[in-house]
């Protein structure tokens, strides 16, 4: 795994993940997708290098709903907190509990899934039917439900998105594995004497990535907006802190009057989910083999 | 060759006994062997030639306990491999024989490599499996060795195997089959998938290679003429069992051959006698999943009698080395 994330990442062209770059640049949209989502990462990411966290949560009465401007480039909302620094510091929760998510969901994905497709028979059959009880509920639904049970805060939100995602990575790895596992290399690992763990760690699971790879971006925006929905119905992010869902509920009585304050955190939502899908579209097409050419 | 005189006679690597499988689909029961005997001494080389169907893999795989998990099932028989009974042997102590004691070359080098993993990386993993002592750099520099004693030069162990030709990727399985110097090598059509040329390299590195190691081997094939040019010994299987079993001279001379084996002779062209067409063995392999209760050849056998379809035969011993399975060549009775 090391291995091949190493030459994964460089743009040598030569290994099977340089080649699916090599193809995932030439789509357009997609390497828009990712140099926005990059964009909007640094930019919240490096958000206390050029906003004051102060600005974030001290109200100002006098200076409420103050249109777009030079001093506050997204306008003050109704207690005249600065809209841009809320939205700029909103977005870290939003992307990064949203990238949290999806790792604690992949991992538990990969680890469910590639013991269910590994194993098959008994194992396969406990965990799948478990996995289908999750499924059975709408993620958003179980997402409540486990937020009622474990109580509110940015943390629990975390986990409730995560159990609620997981089956699905359980589905995909889970049958990509079961693909794969009947093949030559895997009878030939284990002639050589690989434990069960290592065949799934090691031969199985990078193999069978392409289409967890795929699910992982499309989930995102999922789980993004999932994260919006929650906070938007008031058990996700507790106020004050700010995050693009909450901002959006908290903001949603004046949206009539001065529309900005519903407009740009929508589009912030909107523009990361659309980047985040663009690169999963791009990476489908470039991990796909029949498009090889 | 050689190296066989430098252990002591009698002490045999693998002995297989009446090994019974079968494979339970949704459809039948399969039975895959019935009644496998097979002894290999160490250092030995040893061809087991038989049609497709015959068990042979399904024979490898018994060796190695990987049948399909659910599918094979060892019914009766035993395999003793250096006084280990590989049937009882602990799920820890296959790992430990696998790769390491046993190593097995597949068919397909094309797909028995994993495409993600560079090559080098893949020998390496065997040392790690394998030799957990061994320090870095010792690993690295055993996994360049080998390759360069395969034929492949140790600037290419950070491709991948996709950049590979079907020849060169055999190469690095048998590097990787190899590198932790096994006492039993099961080489399981290892030439089949290669074009001519490239199987004669290919034959050529196995046999030097198993000379070096003094590795016993066990290769399968369903190619009379390679078992000629690599084995000392060779073993004809059909419907499941050894028919018959001799050196190379005992029965490439052609005196007395069971009828299957005629007929595998038979089927070979020839560039000395000039033939219109290439004689085939009439009929079909056995159904594996309705076997006939007497002799599994009597369908196809010329030589057919009613005892033969009453009654399977034993093994005849014609001399020290040459054993067939047929009424033919029973005590007494002699046969043309």
């Amino acid at each position: 795994m090391k291995k091949r994330r190493k030459n994964g990442g460089a743009v040598s062209g030569r290994s099977v993940w340089g080649l699916v770059w090599f193809r995932f640049k030439k789509n357009k949209l997609a390497m828009a997708g990712l140099f926005v989502l990059i964009f909007i990462m640094l930019a919240v990411l490096l958000a206390p290098l050029y906003v004051d966290y102060q600005a974030v949560v001290s109200q100002k009465i006098t200076n409420r709903f103050k249109a777009p401007n030079a001093t506050n480039w997204f306008g003050t909302d109704q207690f005249g907190r600065d809209l841009f620094a809320r939205v700029v510091y909103g977005g870290r929760i939003s992307l990064f509990v949203g990238l949290a998510v999806i790792m604690l969901s992949f991992v538990a994905g990969c680890i469910l899934g590639g013991l269910a497709g590994y194993f098959g028979g008994v194992v396969d059959q406990v965990i799948m039917r478990i996995v289908d009880m999750f499924m059975a509920i709408p993620a958003i639904l179980l997402s409540m439900a486990v937020v009622a049970a474990l109580g509110n805060g940015t943390g629990k939100m975390l986990i409730a998105l995560a159990v609620a995602q997981t089956p699905r990575f359980t589905r995909i790895v889970r049958s990509s594995i079961m693909g794969l596992r009947n093949q030559e290399f895997i009878e030939a690992a284990k002639c050589y004497g690989s434990s069960s763990a290592r065949i799934i760690f090691k031969h199985l699971l990078p193999n069978g990535m392409g289409p967890v790879i795929v699910s992982t971006t499309l989930t995102l925006g999922q789980v993004i907006i999932n994260i919006a929905s929650l906070g938007f119905l008031g058990i996700g992010v507790a106020s004050p802190t700010p995050e693009w869902g909450t901002i959006l509920s908290e903001t949603k009585a004046f949206i009539r009057y001065y529309p900005y304050l519903g407009l740009i955190p929508g589009a912030c939502i909107a523009l990361s989910v659309m980047a985040v899908n663009f690169i999963g579209d791009g990476l489908r097409d470039a991990l796909d083999p029949r498009m090889k050419n | 060759m050689g190296n066989k005189m430098q252990k002591p006679a009698n002490e045999n690597l693998l002995e297989i006994r009446n090994l019974h499988v079968r494979y339970n689909t949704d459809e039948a029961v399969v039975h895959a062997l019935n009644g496998f005997d097979l002894t290999l001494k160490r250092g030995e080389t040893l061809g087991i030639v038989g049609e497709t169907g015959a068990g042979k893999t399904t024979m490898a795989l018994s060796i190695m306990r990987l049948l399909p998990k659910r599918i094979g099932e060892v019914t009766a028989g035993s395999i003793i491999y250096d006084g280990i009974d590989i049937l009882k042997a602990s799920a820890n102590a296959m790992l430990k024989l696998r790769g390491k004691r046993i190593s097995m070359i597949f068919q397909d080098p094309m797909t028995s490599l994993n495409p993600v993993q560079t090559v080098g990386s893949q020998i390496y993993e065997v040392l790690e499996l394998h030799y957990p002592e061994m320090t870095r750099e010792e690993k690295h520099r055993r996994v360049d060795e080998m390759l360069e004693l395969v034929g492949i030069p140790p600037a290419r162990k950070d491709e991948y195997p996709h950049q590979f030709s079907g020849g060169m990727k055999q190469r690095i399985v048998i590097a990787m089959a190899l590198i932790s110097k096994p006492e039993l090598l099961l080489a399981d059509e290892p030439t089949t998938a290669l074009d001519v040329t490239i199987q004669a390299q290919i034959l050529e590195l196995v046999r030097e290679l198993k000379r070096q190691f003094n590795t016993a081997m066990i290769l399968i094939t369903h190619d009379l003429g390679v078992v000629n040019e690599v084995c000392e010994n060779v073993a004809i299987v059909y419907g499941g069992e050894v028919i018959e079993r001799g050196t190379i001279e005992d029965v490439y001379v052609r005196e007395k051959n069971h009828p299957y084996t005629e007929g595998l002779f038979g089927a070979i062209p020839d560039l000395v006698t000039d033939l219109p067409r290439l004689k085939s063995i009439p009929g079909y392999m056995v159904d594996p999943t309705n076997l006939p209760e007497g002799c599994k050849f009597a369908d196809r056998c010329g030589f057919c009698t009613e005892r033969c379809r009453r009654e399977n035969p034993i093994l005849h011993r014609l001399s020290d080395t040459h054993f067939i399975k047929c009424h033919l060549f029973e005590e007494g009775s002699n046969h043309e």
